[in-house]
């Protein structure tokens, strides 16, 4: 049987996160890495790129191609892990083999949510969350000329789909069931704008609206029924509503789980030597000092970066990540953390400046002092630095004026922090 | 660990790092001809953040905890264990700025002439003294090596 010092599951920003952070301090222990996905490690969120020809094949790799042999990693790749026996430290593949671990690490990240449209069953369609989705839509658009496309979801995922479909010159409509696109990570006004940057480039937004049925031909769609009972012609039909924790591997297991896998700052499960991080996982979150999803690709790299160290056996806690967003949309940029809007019952203190002849916006919320949420859209230099200002809980009651300023920066901050952003090695 | 530091009490804003490293990153690294022959002009990766009389020369600091290298969604921005020190790969680069989010310093900028990407320093890590640190009047850019910390001509 093979035995492994630190077995990984998830060949993805987390489970990569967790194995460069291992190598850092222990140098040889066996390693190795699972994935049902064949493919060399690769940015999950360059899919789009890929699939609307921004970039070649060969960029959407995230490591060098002998990453594995040079980290001394085994990587197991196009095998699914079936089972955990956490009493024997032993993980199943789906070709029965089975691998025995000291440490593991569950980093298997997340799956589209699909919901039940009446004809999804019988016609084609893709979810968008894997280099094999987009693969299998390049291949499907080589095969046969795609007029109109529908993507259901204006989030972060369709969006970008609908981009890509865009730079290959398919028309796209975008159909969503809240008031406005982006809606879990921008306000109404950071939206619009956005609405309007993707529709000046040519994709229709329907929002408030959703559709219930696909149907086709052959096991092709060719359009989709809408709530309205209208029926819009398409040759192909993305589902991107979002993620869910991909946790059927622990699903009647003894491993704690709320929504995903619950953790703590240490990254560890609540069985001995079980670790998880990323989409699958309910991490810490430090604006709101609670765990929770936070699927997201730096959260996931960050999150398992900690989980590596741990496993090494250097106690370290994550109390980097929040919900963060840093997107472009057509050359258009947009950064978001945080809160978009003040939660119910609380107050806070928002701050807003908007140049509509350069379709530019910022805002921040602050409640005590304390930045509690930012965006940034169109002018997006810097943000980090605001983002550091909510992590480290500074007071910014002295240069609050000059938060919306648009070269907001190191120089406006005290000079004990001024010091350390020009000194200190953090 | 290659780095350099700043120090606010002595730059007096003069912008010569911002040349410098221009023409240290231009094709020719000929000062006329990198601002006035070429056609694409190099981004400067160090830049002097001004407020008043207070200045200083912002560049990457190279972090021990590269959160840049560690939120970038392409690998475009890689730790070369070589040099021991962050670097970014525009080839690589897909201009998505997660990068700018990451970084709490401020460092990195936009470089926007023709493919959008980032432009951060590399540290001039093929001289042995980076162009900025060697052309700042005032010592106001310090390059520090190792862990000792100590000042370098």
């Amino acid at each position: 049987m093979r035995h492994y010092k630190y077995l990984i599951i998830g060949n993805s920003a987390g489970g990569i996160g967790a194995a460069e952070a291992i190598r850092k301090t222990d140098k040889e222990g066996s390693m190795a890495i699972i994935s049902d996905e064949e493919h060399h490690v690769y940015g999950r969120p360059l899919i789009s790129y890929y699939l609307g020809d921004e970039i070649d094949y060969d960029k959407i790799f995230y490591r060098p191609f002998d990453f594995y042999d040079k980290k001394k990693i085994d990587a197991i790749l196009g095998k699914k892990a079936v089972k955990v026996d956490f009493d024997r430290s032993i993980v199943t593949l789906d070709d029965a083999e089975e691998i025995e671990y000291e440490k593991l690490l569950l980093a298997t990240g997340g799956t589209p949510f699909v919901p039940p449209i009446k004809g999804l069953d019988k016609y084609e369609h893709f979810s968008f969350i894997t280099l094999d989705d987009s693969l299998k839509i390049r291949e499907r658009l080589s095969r046969k000329k795609i007029e109109t496309a529908i993507v259901l979801g204006g989030g972060l995922i369709g969006l970008k789909a609908a981009e890509a479909l865009t730079m290959r010159g398919i028309n796209v409509k975008v159909v969503e069931l809240a008031d406005r696109v982006l809606s879990p990570v921008l306000d109404e006004q950071a939206s619009a704008i956005i609405q309007d940057v993707v529709e000046s480039e040519g994709v229709e937004v329907i929002t408030g609206h959703t559709f219930n049925e696909v149907v086709g031909n052959g096991g092709m769609a060719n359009g989709v029924i809408m709530d309205t009972g209208v029926k819009i012609d398409c040759g192909l039909v993305i589902i991107a509503i979002g993620v869910r924790p991909r946790i059927d591997l622990v699903k009647d297991s003894p491993v704690k789980l709320n929504r995903g896998i619950v953790v703590n700052k240490h990254m560890e499960t609540n069985i001995p030597n079980v670790y998880a991080c990323g989409d699958c996982a309910e991490v810490y979150d430090f604006l709101s000092d609670n765990f929770r999803l936070t699927p997201l690709w730096p959260t996931a790299y960050v999150g398992g970066n900690i989980a590596g160290h741990n496993m090494a056996g250097n106690a370290k806690e994550y109390v980097w990540g929040t919900g963060m967003n840093a997107v472009d949309f057509f050359g258009f940029p947009v950064i978001s953390a945080g809160y978009i809007n003040p939660p119910e019952g609380q107050e806070m203190e928002v701050l807003t400046k908007i140049e509509p002849e350069n379709m530019t916006y910022k805002k921040f919320l602050i409640q005590d002092n304390r930045i509690m949420g930012m965006i940034f859209v169109n002018e997006v230099d810097r943000a980090g630095v605001i983002l550091g200002l909510m992590r480290d809980k500074v007071d910014v009651s002295s240069f609050k004026d000059d938060l919306l300023r648009i070269d907001f920066g190191a120089v406006h901050l005290p000079i004990k922090l001024r010091e350390e952003i020009n000194t200190a090695a953090v | 660990m290659r780095r350099v530091i700043a120090k606010e009490e002595v730059c007096i804003g003069c912008r010569l790092c911002e040349i410098w490293c221009q023409v240290q990153h231009s094709d020719t690294k000929d000062i006329i001809k990198a601002f006035k022959k070429e056609d694409k002009q190099a981004v400067p990766r160090v830049h002097v953040e001004e407020e008043g009389a207070r200045s200083f020369g912002l560049q990457c600091r190279n972090c021990e905890e590269p959160y840049c290298v560690y939120s970038c969604i392409s690998g475009a921005m890689y730790y070369d264990e070589e040099t021991g020190t962050v670097q970014h790969d525009p080839e690589k680069c897909v201009g998505c700025w997660t990068c700018i989010m990451a970084c709490h310093r401020g460092a990195i900028l936009r470089d926007e002439r023709g493919e959008r990407v980032a432009a951060k320093c590399d540290m001039c890590t093929e001289l042995e003294v980076p162009a900025c640190v060697a052309h700042c009047p005032n010592e106001a850019l310090i390059l520090v090596e190792d862990d000792q910390e100590e000042e370098t001509e």
